[in-house]
């Protein structure tokens, strides 16, 4: 909510030329982000320092649907750090109050404009230091010629042990033209601000261009600056988007670390785990000669895609306990443009595995692909009734992560799981034990295999297990 | 005039030729909506009843309505001309499929006639020629419509039968809805006829005696009657005398009896057909040898006349001697009468040589309680509202009979084991009652659709409660996956409502508008308890695992208002351990003589499982305002100094300084730090229910005065809740409770709550709202920002509406009271669960978080 912008220059009053804005009179701007107010706190020779405070509004944010991200309907909505962090309602407000300024155009200093100044920017409450964001601000603004002072501001003084907030006090330092700084702080507080960049309006590409004329370009980490300042576009469709993938199949969620975790070291070279995991099952559907089959815990369903491409699968059920997944995987498999044959082969039910499910009885085989370690372990006999005892298919396909491999992921701190939703991960003699418990109750027989590259000591990194319906019990 | 007999449940098939008068007919003797013609049909699918090539979509379309009006059980009459077979074969099917009776009526008019009267009607252009083929038709059909499947067919020769008929609908004999009982159902008797006597005195009947001393009838002094479920032959020492004494009790009006498979297959046997004697039928034609031809003849009409389940009780009773499944409830086919005698059979046997039964009776989930034998259980157990009271007497088990509708079992044992079973008892149940290899359900397992889709649960304060599916849809998620198991999930607490806007100024919530509110639904004593700034909880603390079908040990659940447990499970254990010692010393346990207990509770401090919302959400924007308002004071302040106007602007921000100091202020009176068990509280507020006993309905002083009593034994663990009771036609009263509440409020607590001191109590329209929260200026800081209370936020924040809130909150109540009383009455598991699903669901729907 609060910039200051020193000059130090010789006459340094001349900052308001460049501005033109009084260095005498405080000016009030309505914009739609809120209220802006220019002035001068120090005016001299000297120094000439000059602040905006941007007001906001909280009700009047609340209400305006322009400002609503995606946690609409949230408490977050109503208590938000919008009106008092320097945020990229901030860069909306620069940008429009000093436009001329930004421009670089001046007619009655052009000399000034087109010349670099010592100037110190202060900046308020910059949300700063989110996910992933640690060192970010460094190393956004000293390629521009900035020496940046960051001082974190803590979460509550009273509470020590909680540490710092996302925010930090910055003060920028630095031989930099006017146009430049401002146009600096126009991109990155936006880019800084991350996921609460609001749209404003529809030319955000365009704007970012032109704000990036001779900096943008060669700066060191200009994708990142460029995805995230896009990351927000406006169009129904990425809002969409956005909000479904905040809960997308607990598959992917797990995959994310994959990269780094799947091929620590020599291994690389081979297809990604998930992709092999798919492989792994759809081996085992054709062993069992498999026609009809569910995958239960579909997700998007990225294993019900690769099932449907292949006419040995007659009837292909997918199966998820989230409504929104399901919508998903229906643009996945593109379903409003199947016809009425492939509606009768492919079809999506919301289900869940501790329920009896009647839709999902008498096929030849069910999938489980990395779902049991989603549930909690009382819940397992649940799912042994549901699938094994009610449902009943001629063959069961389990595929869980191998907790003895965890040892070969040098990022994952033992004793933790590979993903922060994984009630439990097994090791190989843990599920060896259940899957022997249920294939005895159940009537079945039970097969282990491998999924991933093998390491002699420790396994695969997923394992599977395979249960056969005992035919004449 | 003709009376004809006409079953209330069927499908009635008009057969004539076109101009035979058929619609007329129906209209004089059906109603408005009964008649379907296909005439009408072809209209609505072609714009023209005479088209014929729209023929096969009209009966299409006809066939359909008249199944879903059949599925509702209601009588329909198919207007065409069904001179064909082949047309009436399909409507045959149609009542088949759907267990109703078919029913034919020929309209057979002379040919001559028909004629005339077509040629009388300007859109029919066929000419005489169709009509003299139908007519041919018609006759050749006469004889063969009862061969086709007609239950009844009547036949109207000449215009003056057809004048003269008119039809009697009738019951069907399975409907005996207007017989309320008392009954004493009585399961599978074998030829126990000494196991029999010793029961019938039990129940308290007085046996009637014939000059040879047998047993002849059976009186109850109070006119309860007997029902015998089948079965009552074979295998044991006297199938003679039961039939005798059954036999006379039902003649005399004393008792009614289902057939069982054991006397369907005794009437083909003396019917001369040839059966297989195994099962124990060769004894009992060896005993029936040495009776008399007559008694031989009563016994195959009355083993012959027995209908094969009877619906009983306005429909609440069912006895069939296999059960039977709800669709087939008062309806009457071949596959209605099968079931009824042999169960839901798969056609397989198992390794004993019996034949495979599903257990229908796991996904029983009609109104109506079934009682049944035929397989010999145990123990006689309910399962879904279903029993069984085949305790295998003839094996030496005992012989079992259910009170109704008391339903208090009275059994007495065998006296010897009569005859050795193929299968050892109870070894066909291990899996739910169910043959090994069959296909098995287990009995805790809930189905999805107990849950999802539109789901209308019927509450006892409410009446029907409609949950939405796209709610339902919501909550599938939330339940599977991070609620606390179905089977220990007794409670889900419903919202709470804030109250109206107060008019005063500078003021969001006040007290008067809470009065008001209850005053206006005619009620008068109030309490006011203290709303602890914590989490709801909800706590089942039980020293019977097993009754929550958990492992020994297990001490209960603490879960939160959407089901999510609190703690891991030894900090929940410890947790429980500190309580059921408070709970011991505090005397419930005895008290209550229970082996569990189910508390509605504030859980202490609020940080425990909002922290990461805290730091995230509140301390982070607290630290963004109270270190960024201060810059911006000091860089206006410097520009005062020099002479800038911006001294409002200034004192604006001052002001919202100090607005961001007092938010602060507000949520860290909430966070303190914790470590395992160490600094949680419990503030209980409400014993929901103990073993046997809802205490829903008592008064929240009541309840209170045991969280007293628990906290005088852990004073550090659980926390009183401070009351004040408030009396509505007491001006002071009511300022003093007012006085409480800026107290409380101003010493930083979060406010209070306004309750009904009576518990489930009515207001003028309906369930008053159990609660309505009246909350403090500071604390509805963290609700609505630091600057709510400027004027210009506040005069646009006046505008809340707290109608829907309001009337979720009663429907969730309603759900959640349901919930308790279901599991309290021993209820089956789904039955329990349907109602925590619906205010989980019910939770799903948007509305204002910060009302």
């Amino acid at each position: 909510m609060l910039v200051t912008v020193t000059s130090t220059a010789p006459a340094a009053s001349n900052l308001s030329h460049l501005l033109r804005k009084h260095p005498d009179r405080a000016q009030a701007f309505p914009l739609s982000v809120g209220t802006a107010h220019v002035f001068y706190p120090e005016v001299s020779d000297e120094r000439c320092t000059v602040a905006l405070i941007l007001e906001v509004d909280p009700i009047g944010l609340v209400r305006d649907k322009r400002f609503r991200g995606s946690d609409a309907a949230t408490l977050a909505r109503y208590v938000n750090d919008r009106p008092y962090a320097s945020s990229s309602m901030v860069a909306v407000a620069l940008g429009q109050v000093f436009r001329t300024a930004m421009n670089g155009t001046s007619e009655s200093f052009p000399e000034l404009a087109a010349s670099a100044l010592p100037l110190e920017i202060t900046v308020a409450a910059v949300p700063a230091r989110g996910r992933d964001t640690a060192g970010l601000v460094t190393r956004l603004f000293e390629p521009l010629g900035w020496s940046v002072t960051e001082t974190p501001i803590p979460l509550d003084p009273a509470f020590p042990e909680w540490g710092d907030s996302v925010y930090v006090d910055l003060v920028l330092r630095g031989e930099v033209r006017l146009s430049d700084a401002l146009r600096h702080l126009y991109v990155l507080l936006p880019v800084l601000d991350d996921a609460k960049h609001y749209w404003v309006s529809d030319d955000e590409i365009g704007k970012l261009l032109r704000a990036g004329v001779g900096w943008l370009p060669h700066h060191p980490e200009r994708e990142l600056i460029t995805r995230r300042y896009l990351a927000h576009q406006p169009s129904m469709v990425n809002e969409a988007t956005a909000r479904l993938s905040a809960d997308t199949r607990l598959n992917d969620l797990d995959d994310l670390p994959a990269p780094e975790l799947a091929e620590p070291s020599e291994q690389s070279g081979s297809a990604p785990l998930a992709q092999q995991r798919a492989e792994a099952v759809l081996t085992a559907l054709h062993d069992v000669g498999a026609h009809t089959v569910a995958d239960v815990g579909c997700g998007e369903g990225t294993l019900l895609k690769r099932l449907s491409a292949e006419a040995a699968f007659t009837t292909i059920i997918g199966c998820d306990v989230s409504a929104s997944v399901l919508v998903k995987a229906a643009r996945t498999l593109n379903l409003r443009e199947a016809s009425d044959r492939q509606h009768e082969r492919v079809h999506l039910a919301q289900s869940s595995v501790t329920y009896q499910d009647d839709r999902i009885a008498g096929l030849d085989a069910i999938v489980l692909m990395e779902v049991i370690e989603h549930l909690d372990l009382e819940r397992l006999p649940a799912l042994e009734s549901a699938v094994f005892g009610a449902a009943a298919p001629g063959a069961v396909i389990v595929t869980t992560p191998n907790a003895d491999f965890n040892a070969r992921y040098e990022s994952l701190p033992a004793g933790s799981f590979r993903h922060r939703d994984h009630r439990f991960e097994w090791s190989r003699a843990e599920f060896a034990a259940w899957a022997a418990e249920v294939a005895a109750r159940r009537g079945y027989s039970v097969e282990y295999r491998t999924v991933g590259d093998v390491d002699v000591e420790l396994g695969s990194p997923t394992q599977l297990a395979l249960f056969r319906k005992a035919t004449n019990l | 005039m003709t009376r004809l007999p006409l079953p209330n449940l069927s499908l009635v098939v008009l057969v004539g030729a076109s101009g035979s008068g058929k619609s007329t007919f129906a209209a004089t003797h059906f109603g408005q909506f009964e008649t379907l013609s296909s005439d009408f049909f072809r209209g609505l699918v072609s714009n023209d009843e005479n088209d014929q090539v729209a023929t096969s979509a009209a009966f299409e379309a006809l066939r359909f309505v008249a199944g879903k009006r059949l599925d509702a059980g209601l009588l329909t009459v198919i207007d065409a001309t069904n001179v064909q077979a082949d047309a009436r074969r399909s409507l045959v099917a149609l009542a088949r499929a759907h267990d109703v009776l078919p029913v034919a009526v020929v309209l057979d008019v002379p040919q001559s006639v028909c004629v005339e009267r077509n040629a009388a009607r300007a859109d029919r252009t066929f000419g005489a020629s169709v009509i003299k083929r139908q007519h041919d038709q018609l006759r050749r059909s006469l004889k063969q419509l009862g061969k086709e499947g007609f239950r009844r067919v009547h036949m109207l020769s000449g215009l003056d039968e057809i004048a003269a008929a008119e039809f009697v609908r009738e019951p069907l004999l399975n409907d005996r809805s207007d017989e309320s009982g008392p009954f004493d159902a009585i399961g599978d008797v074998h030829g126990c006829r000494s196991e029999l006597e010793a029961l019938l005195g039990k129940l308290g009947y007085e046996l009637m005696r014939d000059d040879e001393d047998r047993p002849i009838d059976a009186v109850h002094p109070q006119g309860r009657r007997a029902i015998f479920l089948g079965d009552l032959i074979d295998r044991g020492p006297d199938t003679p005398g039961v039939l005798r004494l059954a036999m006379g009790m039902v003649a005399a009006g004393h008792a009614l009896a289902v057939p069982g498979n054991h006397e369907a297959k005794l009437v083909r046997a003396l019917d001369g057909k040839k059966v297989q004697t195994s099962h124990g039928l060769a004894e009992t034609l060896a005993q029936l040898s040495s009776e008399t031809e007559e008694f031989r003849h009563e016994v195959l009409h009355f083993c012959r006349d027995l209908v094969s389940h009877l619906v009983l009780d306005e429909g609440r009773l069912v006895v069939a001697h296999a059960g039977l499944i709800e669709k087939y409830h008062g309806r009457a086919s071949s596959r209605v009468r099968a079931f009824s005698l042999f169960g839901d059979t798969t056609g397989e046997t198992d390794d004993y040589g019996l034949p495979v039964r599903l257990p229908w009776a796991e996904d029983y989930r009609g109104k109506a309680t079934v009682l049944y034998g035929h397989v010999p259980t145990l123990e006689a157990e309910w399962v879904n509202g279903t029993m069984c009271l085949d305790t295998g007497c003839v094996f030496g088990g005992k012989l079992s009979a259910l009170r109704y509708p008391e339903k208090e079992i009275v059994d007495v044992p065998a006296e010897s084991v009569w005859y050795e079973p193929v299968a050892p008892m109870g070894a066909r149940e291990s899996s739910g009652g169910v043959a090994a290899g069959a296909v098995t359900r287990d009995p805790g397992l809930l189905r999805i659709d107990d849950v999802l889709g539109k789901q209308i649960v019927e509450t006892r304060v409410f009446g029907k409660v409609g949950i939405r599916e796209d709610n339902a849809a919501g909550a599938l998620e939330v339940m599977s996956r991070f609620a606390t198991d179905p089977r220990r999930l007794v409670y889900l607490p419903p919202t709470m409502s804030p109250p109206h806007v107060s008019d005063r100024d500078g003021i969001l919530e006040h007290p008067a508008e809470a009065f008001a509110a209850y005053r206006r639904e005619g009620l008068d004593r109030l309490i006011c308890e203290e709303k602890h700034m914590g989490s709801r909880a909800v706590v089942l603390l039980t020293r019977d695992a097993t009754r929550f079908g958990a492992p020994e040990g297990w001490r209960g659940a603490v879960h939160t208002r959407t089901g999510r447990p609190f703690f891991d499970e030894s900090t929940t254990d410890d947790f429980l351990s500190r309580l059921d010692r408070a709970a011991e010393t505090a005397g419930l346990w005895s008290e209550f003589k229970t082996s569990w207990l189910l508390f509605d509770a504030e859980l202490l401090p609020w940080s425990l499982k909002a922290g990461p919302m805290i730091r995230e959400q509140y301390a982070s924007v607290a630290a963004a305002a109270t270190s960024a308002l201060p810059a911006a004071s000091r860089v206006l302040q410097a520009a005062v100094d020099r002479g800038v106007d911006v001294t409002d602007l200034l004192a604006r921000t001052q002001h919202r300084a100090s607005n961001a100091e007092a938010y602060r202020d507000s949520y860290r009176r909430y966070s303190q730090p914790v470590s395992g068990v160490d600094g949680v509280q419990l503030a209980p507020f409400q014993l929901l229910a103990s073993e046997g006993a809802s205490q829903l309905g008592q008064d929240h002083s009541w309840h209170l005065a045991i969280a007293d009593r628990l906290a005088a034994a852990d004073e550090e663990f659980i926390r009183r809740t401070r009351h004040i009771d408030v009396d509505l036609t007491s001006a002071e009263s009511e300022a003093a409770a007012t006085t409480w509440w800026e107290d409380l409020t101003n010493a930083g607590g979060e406010g209070m709550v306004v309750k009904p001191v009576a518990g489930l109590v009515r207001g003028t329209r309906s369930l008053a709202q159990p609660g309505i929260k009246v909350r403090g200026d500071e604390y509805l800081r963290i609700i609505y920002g630091p600057d709510y209370l400027d004027p210009t936020n506040l005069a646009r924040l006046r505008d809340r509406d707290v109608g829907h809130k309001r009337s979720m909150a009663l429907r969730e109540y309603a759900l959640g009271v349901e919930a308790v009383e279901r599991f309290v009455a021993d209820e089956q598991l789904w039955r329990v669960h349907q109602a925590v699903f619906g205010v989980l669901a019910m939770e799903s729907e948007p509305v204002d978080p910060r009302l």
